[in-house]
């Protein structure tokens, strides 16, 4: 099953429809629910960073039988040292961002945390694509 | 203890979730920093400041169904649409969070950690 949304930059009053839509879905599926919770926790967190700091993107979702892959694609300022980026407590969020309840330097370690595997590559100027995946078993 | 008594401590205010005052309630977790809210793996009371779309969205993938706002935070039309959907309860006191989770650590409200 294959699933895209659009991700609108600074559109943070739907960050997290993406993630929404996919918890629906893999509810539907009859996941088992923690397993989900890592999904869509990873998922949101990959959002709210590609609306936070690019100028938009795509999430691509592909679900399987025993695995969910997610693909966020932005095009924005890419990152210029990505393990500096993966450090809990790095952040480089706006104000705005902040005030969402993010920007704390927590995203990119939350996503590794709940993916069984996570790729990030940045390219300066031109864009971020963050690859996760998450087995159902 | 539950919501009612949450409600009853804090005279707060119920905004969705009337039929649900009646639950039980042990644990509460405080924060206004969602990504902390995302790591945890228990679904406590949320208790935070943080009034907007990505309070709701953060508990629905946390599967948190019970929020509690502070500082006087009244929740949006479109929060309480989103909120709705996802069967939650969102009430709110006037106090400051601190005076908050104070009032309810001593009503013996316990934390996660």
């Amino acid at each position: 099953m294959h699933q895209e949304y659009t991700i609108i930059e600074g559109d943070f009053v739907n960050a997290g429809k993406a993630s929404s839509s996919v918890k629906k879905t893999l509810k539907q599926l009859d996941v088992n629910p923690s397993v989900v919770k890592r999904v869509v926790v990873a998922l949101y967190e990959a959002e709210v960073n590609a609306i936070a700091h690019a100028y938009g993107g795509k999430v691509l979702v592909d679900i399987d039988e025993d695995k969910i892959h997610m693909v966020v694609a932005d095009k924005g300022p890419g990152i210029p040292d990505i393990a500096q980026a993966m450090q809990e407590g790095y952040s480089t969020a706006r104000p705005e961002v902040r005030d969402m309840g993010f920007g704390a330097g927590m995203g990119l370690p939350n996503m590794q945390k709940n993916v069984d595997k996570l790729d990030v590559k940045s390219t300066v100027g031109v864009g971020t694509t963050v690859e996760m995946e998450v087995n159902f078993s | 203890m539950t919501l009612r008594e949450i409600v009853d401590s804090l005279e707060a205010t119920v905004h969705l979730g009337e039929g649900n005052l009646d639950t039980e309630v042990s644990h509460a977790f405080a924060s206004d920093l969602m990504s902390e809210v995302l790591t945890l793996s228990d679904t406590p009371l949320l208790i935070t400041g943080l009034c907007n779309m990505q309070t709701i969205r953060t508990c629905d993938m946390a599967n948190i169904d019970q929020i509690l706002l502070v500082r006087n935070k009244k929740p949006t039309d479109e929060m309480l649409e989103l909120a709705e959907d996802n069967d939650m309860t969102i009430i709110s006191c006037r106090y400051s969070m601190f005076k908050t989770c104070g009032i309810l650590f001593q009503k013996g409200l316990l934390p996660l950690y």
